[in-house]
């Protein structure tokens, strides 16, 4: 349960082994030893990860296997991660995602229908999964982890920013029809994050880091933000780039 | 503060069944702080709660009267709420014993105004008017005559409660001790209060004759409090909490006398006119403040006027009981003032040996310059048998903080300890924050507690946001639930 000062009791991690969404949880759970489940796919990397949130104060860390291209198993997993945390889920961060490699699933293959699959779709069936949850328990709150590719979509990586751009637009209306039930959404969209899945990508102009995310949505989640950008300053650079005429803009390098 | 358009259905038709189709209600306590969606039910009679308590679902029940609770204790998210303040009559008024049996949901503002011109007044009466008995009693509030008076509960004569395991209990502090206390400042989860029989206190007049003196810093005040308490029956000081340095501590403290007939002007002696309870109607706070405009220099700048206007010494100063007693009540949604993220009010006991520790936390909350109204500090007398009542022997400080102050959260969290290691806690019934690790260790007959609530409801049925919120309040009784099993790894289980 939610404490007057934001201070959460337990945490659920959908894409339990992500660095954001670690972070994220890490920074939530650490003042006052909260709960956190970590769903996700490997187990070997949700046990280091875990390892890291005990490390960082978290009081309790629960794995549960969680596959965001299992539809059918979404309900099931977040039911059970409510029971594993004691009864309610507080903050539920929907971090999983897959970047794809752009150019070689352009040429061929399944590598842009899995991107679609798990960044779309896995979101939809896990977002919707997430919103009953809280409707139950009359109150919580959705960290949906979007990103600034998706706000306009480049030439440079399309496949990956059509993804986000609808799990945006998704989470946009999912929290609308939260209104009145006591929960909500934060979208949250970082620019370029440096960290495991942007390896050896050279970094974008105004790039940031997981923690920087972390602290961004503690913060928005304590005053009750809808949406919050990483860092700040990108909300003013995208109202522009919104509007570059598209000879401009298809020509934005990745 | 009301949720529902109450008094306005009256009965129900049968064509709407017996009950109306409970209601989705976002609903918060008075600090406005972390709402919740519950459905909320608004009961006629005192007997529908039975039927409302078996058909409530997996997240069970809590009863609630006015909100004037600051957290979470009368919330219940995704379960049942029971709005008490239709059950609002009275039973019976016993002039020859001095007592009066009344439906829970009753406040203690009508209350009075039935009773005050018979020259009865509640034996306790809190900062407030707008609250139930139900919920003085789930929350086993207490006055500015703690010292003399005790708690709320300890004038209590029986109630009647409904419980989830044994049904309808009509409890006694004699007949049924056990059950009756761990009902006092039980927050609600050992049942659902119906009805009470309370005593009261003959007056005079619906008049207050208050002494006050003002002291220049902490040492004084509480000196003057020490010194001068036992003589009066109501006492309290007015801490201005933004006075730094040689100040730090400077008040007003207030003692207080129900007014006897020759104390009021011979026009005013008739028994009409010396006990006619008539507060001011209540001037409406603006719906809409910005979450900015109480900040340390406005509050200062209310503190120093407040202090500077008030004389050095005054005796025998007549005023008007709501006045002395409520002067908050004057103002409809006060709480609204701090704007829309809400406020919380810190309310710790301590010790009377722990004073250096008093002071050490009024010394925290200036320098943090956590912006606060005055604060009010005043002298507990001897705890009642209660294992969750508040109140022990000692100074309670009370305080109003805005959330919008950044750090207040690790500051509380520090100063929670600071409290708990000196043997005092936290009150429940203000509490939004607490650290749930210091809840056992500031109440150290929790167990006991358990042991009678296992007693009353098993299935603990009776469950609130502040029992989530603060699992040890929980216990460990097995909610019902239905019968899933998912393969799960714990990796680790206690830190």
């Amino acid at each position: 349960m939610k404490d007057a000062l934001g201070s959460v009791g337990s945490v659920l991690v959908l894409g339990g082994a992500s660095q954001i969404g670690v972070a994220i949880a890490s920074s939530l759970a650490a003042p006052r030893n909260a709960t956190v489940v970590l769903a996700g796919r490997h187990d070997h990397s949700l046990a280091d990860a875990a390892a890291a949130l005990e490390r960082a104060g978290a009081g309790r860390v629960v794995t549960v296997h969680f596959d965001a291209a299992d539809f059918a198993s979404h309900d099931r997993v977040i039911e059970s991660a409510a029971d594993a945390a004691g009864g309610d889920l507080d903050v539920i961060v929907v971090a999983f995602g897959v970047l794809g490699d752009q150019q070689a699933d352009e040429a061929g293959g399944d590598g842009a229908v899995r991107v679609a699959t798990v960044n779309y779709v896995g979101a939809v069936s896990a977002g919707l999964a997430a919103a009953r949850q809280l409707r139950r328990q009359g109150h919580g709150c959705i960290v949906a982890l979007s990103s600034v590719a998706g706000e306009r979509v480049r030439r440079a990586n399309f496949i990956y920013g059509s993804s986000k751009a609808g799990m945006d637009g998704f989470f946009q209306g999912l929290s609308d029809s939260l209104a009145g039930s006591g929960g909500s959404v934060l979208i949250v969209r970082p620019g370029f994050v440096r960290g495991r899945m942007t390896e050896g990508m050279r970094p974008a102009p105004l790039s940031t880091t997981p923690e920087a995310v972390a602290e961004a949505t503690v913060r928005a989640l304590r005053d009750a933000r809808a949406v919050v950008w990483v860092p700040g300053p990108l909300r003013a650079v995208m109202a522009v780039m919104r509007h570059l005429p598209r000879a401009l803009w298809r020509r934005v390098p990745g | 503060m009301s949720t529902s358009n109450l008094g306005a259905a009256g009965k129900l038709s049968s064509a709407g069944g017996k009950f109306p189709e409970p209601a989705a209600k976002l609903l918060s306590g008075w600090g406005r702080t972390s709402p919740t969606v519950a459905r909320l039910h608004t009961p006629a009679e005192p007997s529908d709660v039975c039927s409302l308590a078996r058909q409530a679902g997996e997240r069970g029940l809590i009863a609630r009267g006015l909100g004037r609770s600051y957290g979470d204790a009368a919330q219940n998210g995704g379960g049942d709420v029971v709005d008490m303040t239709r059950c609002d009559r009275i039973i019976d008024v016993n002039l020859a014993e001095g007592t009066a049996t009344v439906e829970a949901g009753i406040s203690l503002d009508r209350l009075m105004r039935t009773l005050v011109p018979l020259g009865l007044w509640p034996a306790v009466s809190p900062g407030t008017r707008y609250v139930t008995v139900g919920g003085a009693i789930g929350s086993d509030v207490h006055g500015k005559g703690h010292h003399r008076d005790g708690t709320f509960g300890s004038h209590v004569k029986s109630m009647d409660l409904y419980t989830p395991g044994l049904g309808r209990l009509t409890l006694t502090p004699d007949g049924t001790p056990e059950e009756f206390w761990a009902t006092m400042g039980g927050m609600g989860l050992t049942g659902v209060v119906e009805r009470a029989t309370i005593e009261l206190l003959r007056v005079e007049t619906a008049s207050v004759r208050v002494d006050s003196q003002r002291t220049a810093d902490l040492d004084s005040t509480m000196a003057v409090m020490s010194e001068r308490d036992s003589h009066y029956r109501y006492s309290v000081a007015w801490i201005d909490c933004l006075a730094r340095g040689a100040s730090l501590g400077r008040s007003i403290v207030e003692f207080g006398e129900h007014a006897s007939v020759e104390d009021l002007p011979a026009r005013r002696r008739s028994p009409e006119r010396a006990l006619r309870f008539d507060p001011p109607k209540q001037v409406g706070a603006p719906p809409w403040v910005p979450s900015g405009l109480l900040n340390r220099w406005s509050v200062a700048a209310f503190n120093e006027l407040w202090y500077r206007k008030a004389p050095a010494r005054s005796t025998g100063h007549v005023v008007a009981a709501s006045s002395f007693f409520h002067p908050l009540d004057a103002v409809d949604g006060w709480n609204r003032i701090y704007g829309k993220r809400g406020f919380l009010q810190y309310q710790f006991v301590l010790p009377y040996s722990q004073s250096d520790v008093l002071r050490a936390v009024i010394e925290r909350l200036v320098k943090a310059r956590a912006a606060s109204f005055l604060a009010v500090l005043k002298r507990f007398g001897p705890a009642n048998p209660a294992p969750l009542s508040f109140p022990r022997q000692g100074w309670t400080l009370a305080l109003d903080l805005p959330v919008s102050f950044s750090g207040l959260s690790g500051e509380l969290d520090e100063l929670d300890e600071l409290v708990a290691n000196a043997g005092g806690r936290v009150y429940l019934a203000k509490d939004s924050r607490l650290r749930p690790d210091l809840v056992e260790v500031m109440y150290p007959r929790l167990g006991e507690w358990l042991q009678v609530r296992d007693r009353l409801d098993p299935q603990a049925v009776m469950r609130s946001d502040l029992t989530r919120r603060l699992p040890a309040l929980a216990g460990r009784a097995k909610p019902r639930r239905s019968g899933r099993t998912f393969e799960l790894s714990a990796l680790s289980e206690e830190s």
